[in-house]
């Protein structure tokens, strides 16, 4: 049957039990006007309902800002869900995309003339442009000569198809098929429109939430609507799935991203002797401080060691205790900047797969060497 | 007769001894009928594995348990045959395909095509979907990764995912993003000594309390260490007196303090060629580079004056990483080698290495 064709996946979804479904897809836009906040590229594309002309299409910006989302939902207001699948090829990085797919099959499909208009059979009129659309995700993961290879077909079918590339780094994509589409960056979500959609889709589903579990969301997800949303419902399957369904708590929020607890990473910091302000709860902690800040390298060792221990990931580690250095009211530039040189170095060599106990230690050292140097 | 870490092992949930409140968790979601792409992390020993088989078990019942291997061979787009050895059960399916390098993106990509595109045949199965159980995810190629973005969405009515690393930091943003992750701590000490208690229980002897303690602490967080050695020590010495046990070390780590020992010592150029031949000897026995680096650093570390510990380790994460990235590891413990000796024999002569920190 059609639907275990790679590219029906629109057919495989009907048979699932909307409850089930994953709520990012559930709730993708279905038109363009619902793509939260890029209102510059709605604009232009809207423009292109009226008018049925469409230049190929370069989509870039940060992941979950709705790239994905918007090309679909353009290419179903356009050609309704009956033509959908002759009219639109979309392809990403889990298809082979070398140079033979490009040769072969997309050659093959640009080639291809579309049928005649046929009428919508759920009653409504869509404009059913004559072209086809063949949208190419995550682009920025093929491969030189693959990308070279669509230059030609590109111009060559210009009059009878569309193609829409979409990826996160621009830079990636050579320069001749950049300079052939019109470019359209998505930028990071704001914390508002975030937030209206985060709300909208729990009420829709029923979910209660508080502007703090909100506000942690948006916190973690950092402009990423979609992580947002699958925090959000993981989230939800965890408090609906105790007895009796606890509300989530921002908490909750942060164990499922990952994040690091305040504690450990204020535990961290002071060990490496740089000192907390304010909050009274802390106090137990500062004494205890003192005693590691006085041993100095074994005292940095021993808390690296019970980090590792407790299983989080280095990157995250390193990330938030920069959020903590940068922020932190009392340290001079100079501690700031030694910090930050540390914190860039060990990211590079966590890229490039270096040993995370090593270069937690690394970090915790440099930054105790930067707070002891002149405070 | 199978190891204790295998016999012991705990078969459901339910029989699991510490982070009960993950425990809990698993079992709600299984429950729940809306399972998610999941992703288990935490240091080795700490019960990932189990972890996933006992939520396997949840979703499916006994049925995962009758286990068959398969030996699966895969067509690179340049007609390279690989060959993978894959674990599977009616309802899901174990692979590591970061044992075939670089061409894990082909392996990845069919299996997950093949399981995504057939449906569950049973009618009696407990879910519609089958698991992907991916083990040493952390280890797989930005391509491969990317393979899986799009796929977990897609496929998400056929299959469910459960990714198992011990790290996050590898894998790429858009994967963590689309999994619910799962981290799995290493039991504390405490904890290590009730496994330690029950396993002696169901092997019918009691352990002294200071041997429990002796082992727990030399296993640091690692249980699959602490049993194994355990049943070492209960082979040699039947009665487990704290006293005379001596918790044999891998010869390859005495073997490294010896390197340590050697360097401390005497710091010259015969020397390092001593040195440099001990440590092939490591490399060839195929013990990993930066373990070997981490064990020798660390142990040279414990005997030098504390100024010189943070330059020591310094050292040691920078050439680790290079290691990564350059091609001939000899070179870069060679070298690494050679600094900490420099570093040790200008120590002795004049105080003033800082300069050389802050350059880097």
């Amino acid at each position: 049957m059609s639907f275990f064709k790679p590219h029906a996946p629109k057919a495989a979804q009907k048979q699932v039990d909307p409850a089930h479904q994953p709520w990012v897809e559930k709730y993708r836009p279905k038109t363009i006007d619902d793509v939260s906040a890029q209102e510059h590229t709605v604009a232009v594309l809207q423009k292109t309902l009226t008018s049925s002309n469409l230049p190929h299409m370069l989509f870039y910006g940060p992941p979950g800002t709705g790239k994905t989302s918007t090309i679909l939902a353009l290419s179903r207001q356009l050609f309704g869900p009956d033509n959908f699948r002759s009219r639109v090829l979309e392809l990403n990085a889990s298809d082979e995309r070398g140079i033979s797919i490009v040769r072969e099959k997309i050659k093959n499909f640009a080639r291809q003339t579309p049928r005649a208009q046929a009428v919508a059979s759920d009653g409504k009129t869509y404009p059913c442009p004559p072209y086809k659309i063949i949208i190419l995700d995550e682009a920025d993961s093929m491969t030189q000569d693959a990308q070279a290879a669509l230059r030609r077909i590109m111009e060559l079918y210009a009059r009878i198809t569309r193609f829409c590339l979409v990826c996160n780094y621009v830079t990636r994509i050579i320069e001749p098929l950049a300079s052939r589409c019109s470019k359209f960056r998505f930028k990071p979500l704001d914390p508002t429109s975030t937030s209206m959609r985060l709300e909208q889709i729990a009420s829709a589903e029923n979910v209660p939430v508080t502007p703090e579990t909100i506000q942690a969301l948006i916190s973690t997800s950092h402009g990423d609507l979609r992580r947002a949303i699958t925090y959000l419902q993981s989230a939800s399957r965890l408090a609906m799935s105790t007895t009796p369904p606890s509300t989530i708590t921002p908490r909750d929020v942060q164990e499922i991203a990952g994040v690091v607890p305040d504690a450990v990473v204020v535990g961290f910091a002071s060990a490496l002797g740089i000192e907390q302000v304010g909050g009274d709860g802390m106090d137990i902690d500062m004494d205890d401080s003192g005693k590691t800040k006085a041993k100095g390298f074994d005292g940095v060792r021993q808390k690296v060691k019970e980090i590792i221990r407790e299983g989080y990931s280095a990157s995250q580690i390193i990330s938030q205790l920069h959020d903590h250095v940068v922020l932190h009211p009392t340290m001079t530039a100079r501690q700031k900047s030694r910090c930050a040189l540390a914190f860039a170095e060990a990211d590079k060599a966590l890229c490039d797969g270096a040993d995370e106990e090593l270069w937690i230690l690394e970090v915790g050292l440099r930054v105790h060497k930067a707070m002891a140097s002149e405070s | 007769m199978s190891l204790w870490v295998d016999k012991h092992r705990p078969r459901s949930l339910d029989d699991l001894h510490y982070h009960h409140g993950l425990s809990a968790r698993l079992k709600a979601l299984a429950a729940s009928g809306d399972f998610p792409h999941m992703l288990f992390y935490g240091p080795s020993g700490a019960g990932k594995k189990t972890r996933i088989a006992g939520t396997l078990l949840e979703l499916f019942g006994k049925g995962v348990e009758k286990l068959k291997i398969d030996q699966r061979v895969f067509l690179t787009p340049t007609k390279r045959k690989l060959d993978v050895n894959i674990v599977q059960s009616n309802y899901h399916i174990e692979i590591t395909p970061s044992e075939v390098g670089n061409y894990d993106r082909v392996v990845i990509q069919e299996i997950l095509k093949e399981i995504a595109q057939t449906q569950q045949v049973d009618l009696s199965a407990k879910q519609r979907f089958k698991v992907v159980v991916i083990h040493e995810a952390d280890s797989l190629t930005r391509d491969a990764q990317a393979a899986l973005r799009r796929t977990m969405e897609k496929y998400m009515s056929n299959m469910r995912l459960i990714l198992c690393a011990n790290s996050t930091s590898k894998l790429i943003a858009p994967i963590r993003s689309r999994c619910l992750l799962m981290r799995v701590a290493a039991p504390s000490a405490e904890e290590m000594q009730t496994v330690l208690d029950h396993v002696a229980k169901r092997e019918g002897f009691s352990i002294p309390e200071d041997t429990v303690k002796l082992i727990a602490e030399d296993a640091n967080g690692n249980l699959r260490k602490a049993l194994l050695v355990l049943e070492a020590l209960k082979m040699q010495n039947p009665d487990l007196e704290a006293s005379a046990l001596n918790i044999a070390k891998p010869d390859w780590e005495t073997y490294c303090h010896k390197v340590a020992d050697m360097i401390i010592q005497e710091q010259s150029p015969a020397r390092v060629m001593e040195v440099r031949a001990k440590l092939y000897e490591l490399l060839s026995h195929c013990i990993p580079p930066s373990i070997v680096i981490k064990t020798i650093a660390d142990k040279v570390v414990e005997q030098v004056d504390e100024a010189l510990k943070a330059d020591i380790m310094h050292w040691a994460a920078i050439y680790e990483a290079r290691m990564r990235v350059g091609n001939k590891k000899i070179f870069h413990l060679e070298a690494w080698v050679v600094k900490v000796m420099s570093l040790y024999k200008h120590f002795f002569y004049s105080f003033d290495m800082e300069a050389d920190f802050d350059d880097f």
